[in-house]
């Protein structure tokens, strides 16, 4: 597993789900130890993965709607993108994002 | 059968008309009625004739009574027929054309003819007056090919006819033979801000100007003025004023001086049977040129014809507004004062604005506003009144908005007028009549204030003080109403827009819907959700529900809490629970470690704090069928304990709970839906807070509706009282149906009812017993589809390992990997 070994930030490519187990314009929940990532299927067929709590009031992120490639939060509707993580104006913060990628149809986080 | 007296009316203007809806107002089927009009247009409104010259209105818009409507009251209309002669001995008139109708009652309403000053050369082309539709139009030609253009006259006529004209962009001279504009309704002060004001505009004029001949061969060129100055132009336009036109009533042998003399009743002093109203009427003296005195006439005309008894005409307090744009000029009663009146005065000459008020007494007697005309209806009513004024000198003048402005100083306006001030003075009508319209008859717009009341429907000089009353009265509901705004962002077409085309053209899905609509991206957490509540309304057997367009609490079916983790609240109909069904919330509570167990403010049970995780296994092991606490669904039926134990109770109401809660189990609203059952008027159960209330009576229940116990309280209406449950059944599913199909998403039943009216939704679910038939049977097809329970479907999802995956995000994916930098 060293080979796949990112030398500059230590992260890796772990293997998460196939993609049918996230529904289209769905998300679920994934959890790594102590921390809990939302990832998304967007419309369009594209892998996203953030933080799975809104900087606002921590709404899971997980349970928001899909609306091309931002995420609305379920708690009190602040818009975040999903490629950048930030959260959309006229509110502001950021999320951290996750590399994606789909191999052989399975999903990979990179963390 | 008694016949029906015929009577006759010569003349189909605003004065004459009026009279005869009075009339028919009074009593519909008195007379055959005929009316002669000798222009081609049926019933216009004369005083929107300056807005079609200056572009902003068609002919159409100004007309007040299509022919249709003459048709629908069995009025015969002649138009373009005048009538050539009266035979008072035959009773009977004759047109032009060899038209004979008899008449048992006449009544002469011909309006007033536009003065032609006699000077050498009027008889030439290219001279016009400002009167009628054919004016306006010949004025409109004359434009296109001629560019200078004279008006004679520098009143209210004259100014609005010079204003359309450069409109249509030509060279307008203004000729006056006075020192002041509009000198009977202005002093000189405001006379000469008006001009300054209309300078601007581009105005010209030519003031203390007697213009002595027309020049020109066959075609005006020029006009000739006593001092020997000249004019130049192509065009003359006479608006020095009217004469009633009494022509036909003087060769009739009625009397007339200005104009055809009439009593207080407003009939002839000549012949009893023959009545005159408007401005070809001369009541004390006086002959009347603006519309509200004519009206005033009609209504006292109509009173005495239809033998309601004695009501007497004695004359008007007039006041007028020009309706020029950017120009606001009101003036009322005796605006000039005696030189040794008293008069207060406000005078800002380069803000524009200038205030004065005549006194008599510590009284109004008169008034002239420059500027700022807001004021204006209310000094009005202040002089009709005759209010002694004088602990008010120091602040009158700088308006209502001086005694405690709250930051809507219009709105503020609006709501501390006297209920019976006159808001629209051209028809009379006052600012109560208008808030019944809008608080009795749902009016929400400035449109259907005018539909419902005619105000601002004539000169539509009132208009912002409608908004504004509409604002005062709709508060936060006001803008939303009247300026239908688009769903969201997401797209341009309202909610009323989507609808049709989900229904039209068979929409069955969010994307579909979507994409045949062009929206803009994939739609949001606003009309996402709108569009999946709508294709399942229109089409309960086709549609199909989108998870991923609902709400997350409707997604999950559990209510999210601030912590992230999830309510459950099983259905427990009526209120009423079992003893097994106890137990088992206990022992689930106690398994999950589920911190909080609460009675909800609407008498169910709810289980707080339980984790995304466990959902799903805390509804496999309560065995209990979801209460729809989290979904813009039928919420639950409160319930009083009624009849069965109460020693008050008239009803039943327990049971009229359960069953409205079974019926109406798992049904879905364009926003939450609550419903209660009281068994007695003590009404334990809130019930007139509810989206619908049934309070049982002696012998039946009462059915309220619209209310609301929220943010904003709302007491319901009753809708109707009826005899038995299944009535009650009956008409809450023809109710909460109607509901469904023209409630906004979003929108509670509380300003849905007030938005489509209380009367409306009656007549359309209680009174048409045709549409209740058809809206009970479209709820009950919606009903028949409503099968599963969401918490079973859900458990069966999770019993079916590897097949079915969508609902699996209850659980979360656990990986074995530390975040690096997490």
């Amino acid at each position: 597993m060293s080979s796949d070994m990112n030398p500059e930030t230590g992260t890796k490519w772990h293997p998460v789900c196939q993609v049918e187990e996230i529904p289209q314009f769905g998300g679920r929940t994934v959890r790594a130890g102590q921390t809990e990532i939302a990832i998304f299927r967007l419309g369009d067929g594209r892998i996203r993965a953030v933080d799975n709590r809104c900087p606002h009031k921590q709404g899971p992120l997980a349970e928001g709607i899909v609306s091309g490639d931002t995420i609305i939060c379920p708690m009190h509707a602040r818009k975040i993108s999903l490629e950048s993580g930030e959260v959309l104006p006229p509110d502001s913060g950021c999320v951290k994002t996750y590399p994606a990628k789909v191999e052989g149809g399975q999903i990979l986080l990179q963390l | 059968m008694v016949a029906k007296k015929k009577l006759v009316m010569i003349g189909n203007g605003m004065a004459g008309m009026r009279a005869i809806e009075e009339i028919l107002d009074a009593n519909p089927d008195m007379f055959d009625i005929t009316v002669f009009g000798a222009e081609q247009y049926p019933n216009y409104n004369r005083i929107l004739l300056s807005p079609v010259l200056a572009g902003d209105m068609a002919v159409e818009d100004i007309i007040l009574n299509e022919e249709q409507w003459y048709a629908d009251n069995g009025i015969t209309l002649h138009m373009g027929k005048r009538i050539k002669k009266i035979q008072r001995g035959y009773k009977k008139v004759i047109a032009e054309d060899g038209t004979e109708v008899s008449y048992d009652n006449l009544i002469i309403a011909t309006g007033s003819n536009p003065f032609i000053i006699p000077i050498p050369g009027v008889d030439k082309e290219g001279i016009i007056s400002f009167r009628d539709i054919d004016d306006c139009n010949a004025m409109i030609e004359a434009a296109k090919q001629y560019k200078k253009v004279a008006v004679i006259g520098g009143g209210l006529l004259g100014l609005e006819a010079a204003k359309g004209l450069i409109n249509l962009g030509m060279d307008v001279t203004v000729i006056h033979d006075q020192s002041t504009l509009m000198n009977m309704q202005l002093d000189q002060t405001a006379g000469d801000m008006l001009r300054s004001s209309l300078e601007e505009q581009g105005m010209k004029f030519s003031l203390s100007t007697l213009t002595t001949a027309v020049l020109g061969k066959e075609r005006v060129t020029g006009l000739l003025f006593a001092d020997g100055t000249s004019l130049e132009c192509d065009l003359l336009v006479m608006a020095v004023g009217i004469r009633p036109n009494k022509a036909l009533a003087e060769e009739s042998g009625l009397y007339c001086n200005r104009g055809i003399i009439v009593n207080d009743h407003m009939q002839t002093i000549t012949d009893a049977s023959v009545y005159a109203a408007g401005e070809c009427a001369e009541h004390r003296g006086v002959t009347y040129g603006l519309v509200a005195p004519l009206f005033e006439q009609a209504k006292i005309l109509a009173w005495q014809i239809t033998g309601q008894g004695l009501k007497s005409y004695g004359g008007s307090a007039v006041s007028t507004k020009l309706k020029v744009s950017g120009v606001d000029v009101f003036s009322a009663g005796d605006f000039q004062g005696s030189p040794e009146a008293d008069v207060i005065e406000y005078l800002d000459r380069s803000g524009g604005i200038y205030k004065k008020l005549v006194l008599e007494d510590n009284k109004i007697v008169g008034s002239v506003l420059f500027g700022d005309t807001a004021d204006g209806p209310n000094f009005f009513h202040m002089l009709q009144e005759g209010r002694d004024i004088s602990g008010q000198r120091s602040s009158l003048l700088f308006g209502n908005s001086v005694l405690g402005d709250s930051g809507h100083s219009g709105i503020d306006q609006a709501s501390r007028m006297a209920p019976d001030t006159i808001v629209c003075g051209c028809n009379g009508v006052t600012k109560q009549t208008i808030t019944d319209a809008i608080v009795k008859e749902g009016c929400t717009t400035r449109k259907e204030v005018t539909a419902c009341t005619k105000a601002s429907g004539s000169c539509g000089g009132c208009g912002g003080l409608v908004e504004q009353i509409l604002a005062s009265v709709l508060g936060t509901a006001f803008d939303a109403s009247i300026q239908e705004e688009p769903i969201c962002g997401c797209t341009d077409l309202t909610h009323e827009q989507v609808k049709d085309a989900i229904k039209g053209k068979h929409l069955t899905m969010v994307r579909e819907t979507m994409n045949v609509l062009a929206w803009k991206g994939e739609g949001c957490h606003v009309c996402r959700p709108a569009i999946n509540y709508y294709i399942g309304m229109y089409w309960p057997l086709d549609a199909e529900d989108d998870r991923y367009s609902r709400v997350v609490n409707e997604k999950m079916h559990a209510n999210i809490q601030k912590d992230g983790t999830y309510s459950v609240i099983p259905r427990i109909h009526g209120g009423e629970a079992k003893a097994d069904d106890l137990i088992r919330l206990g022992e689930v509570a106690k398994k999950y470690d589920i911190q909080t167990i609460k009675i909800t403010g609407a008498q169910r049970i709810g289980l707080y704090g339980v984790k995304k995780e466990d959902l799903v296994s805390v509804w496999r092991d309560l065995d209990m069928p979801s209460g729809f606490a989290y979904g813009k669904a039928l919420r639950t039926v409160k319930t009083c304990v009624g009849s069965e134990w109460c020693r008050f109770g008239t009803q039943n109401s327990t049971a009229m709970g359960i069953r409205l809660e079974k019926t109406f189990d798992r049904s879905w609203y364009p926003a939450k839906t609550k419903l209660a059952a009281s068994g007695c008027p003590r009404n334990c159960a809130e019930a007139t807070i509810k989206d619908l209330g049934v309070v049982g009576v002696e012998g039946g229940w009462e059915i309220y509706v619209g209310g609301n116990g929220g943010v904003k309280v709302r007491a319901g209406d009753l809708l109707c009282m009826v005899e038995t449950d299944d009535e009650v059944v009956e008409i809450t599913k023809a109710y909460l149906q109607h509901y469904r199909e023209t409630g906004k998403h979003n929108e509670r039943t509380a300003p849905w009812l007030e938005r489509i009216g209380l009367e409306k939704v009656k007549q359309v679910v209680v009174e048409d017993a045709g549409n209740r038939k058809a809206l009970v049977e479209r709820m009950d097809l919606y009903l028949s589809t409503l099968t599963t329970d969401p918490w079973q479907d859900r458990l069966q999802d999770e019993k079916q390992p590897g097949e079915m995956v969508e609902f699996k995000e209850y659980t979360a994916i656990e990986i074995p990997v530390q975040v690096v930098n997490a």
